[in-house]
């Protein structure tokens, strides 16, 4: 129980998130694939007559079964296999956080950006409600997120998700290389 | 919800237009059948928990090549995934109902390196990607749900836009 309550180290939870996609193939001949459950929801709620909406998404609805399990995994993990230690990431990150204002490295995520007392803040509009809205946005037009382009689609060696990955990585480069040192200056 | 309804009238088309992680299993599978999913899920969400892959300092820690866990979780995920989809045709694998897994080549198009760079500048930002975000919710982040409603949005959004937007 001491082992499981430890953080896992990459080379346990690598493999083991690869396994889902031989997981979800043998068991119901699924593709992996997790930003298509925010499409199914749209369809589900709120086609709008918009012909991307506008199918059977109850045939896919083994999708939002799978989201859902995420979000309880995500429930046991963090109130019975917890660890009570900060996240150990590197000291330079640690570093280079607290230059630019974060100051709470208690939990997996920092109070300063994300809680409901900065979510009407600029910071939490855009950190938040923007960056919500482009990872919604931006998967869809990709046609995938991590785990369907990154994981699943590199794992079927294709090399659109090889370039959809490269996207991803320099979007999120750009990002904290070169936006974040202006945009922490508005707070 | 929807046992009297026949789903075949209601809509006209069986899957997506290009649905990027389809449903190929002809055996239907009902409510109970799709509990399968949800404990899937479950021991996902607990990985991701327990990897600390939901963590905004991790995703930080990545974009600034601070450290090796992410590139290490995500490298190594790639290559079980890789030997498993070799095996599986190689072998010629069925599914557990006996049907032929069923593999979707991926078309090229702007999308995917246009949209792929919008969802790096907001994955940076969220410090999540789509499955984060529903295990960020569970882990006693509630205020994410704002942050997956909005990107439930942006995905809305794509959908209306869609035929203006180059691909």
């Amino acid at each position: 129980m001491e082992i499981v309550k430890q953080p896992w180290p990459w080379y346990i939870a690598g493999p083991l998130i690869g396994l889902v996609v031989p997981a979800l193939l043998l068991i119901g001949n699924k593709s992996f694939g997790i930003s298509s459950s925010l499409r199914h929801i749209c369809s589900a709620c709120l086609p709008a007559k918009l012909p991307y909406f506008n199918y059977n998404w109850r045939k896919e609805s083994w999708n939002l079964f799978f989201v859902t399990g995420i979000a309880l995994g995500g429930f046991i993990a963090a109130f019975f296999l917890s660890n009570p230690t900060p996240v150990a990431i590197s000291s330079s990150t640690v570093t280079d956080l607290k230059a630019i204002g974060i100051t709470d490295f208690s939990h997996l995520m920092p109070a300063d950006i994300f809680s409901f007392d900065q979510l009407f803040t600029l910071k939490g509009l855009v950190f938040m409600i923007l960056g919500g809205f482009m990872v919604g946005f931006g998967t869809r037009y990709a046609g995938g997120c991590t785990s369907g382009h990154a994981i699943m689609g590199l794992s079927n060696l294709q090399w659109p998700s090889l370039i959809a990955t490269l996207s991803f990585m320099v979007g999120g480069f750009a990002m904290t290389w070169f936006i974040f040192p202006y945009l922490f200056k508005l707070f | 919800m929807g046992k009297e309804l026949n789903e075949q009238e209601e809509f006209v088309i069986e899957h997506p237009i290009e649905c990027e992680s389809p449903n190929e299993l002809h055996t239907s599978e009902r409510f109970i059948g799709n509990l399968k999913y949800l404990v899937i899920g479950i021991l996902f969400g607990i990985v991701f928990v327990k990897a600390e892959i939901i963590s905004w300092f991790r995703i930080q820690e990545m974009f600034r090549l601070q450290s090796f866990h992410m590139y290490g979780i995500i490298g190594s995920a790639v290559v079980v995934g890789i030997i498993s989809i070799f095996l599986i045709k190689k072998l010629n694998i069925k599914t557990l109902s006996g049907e032929k897994v069923v593999f979707h080549d991926k078309t090229f198009n702007k999308g995917q390196i246009i949209g792929g760079l919008i969802f790096g500048l907001g994955w940076a930002l969220t410090g999540a990607c789509p499955g984060p975000l529903f295990a960020q919710i569970g882990a006693g982040f509630p205020v994410i749900a704002i942050t997956l409603l909005s990107a439930i949005v942006g995905t809305w959004v794509y959908g209306y836009f869609r035929d203006k937007l180059p691909h």
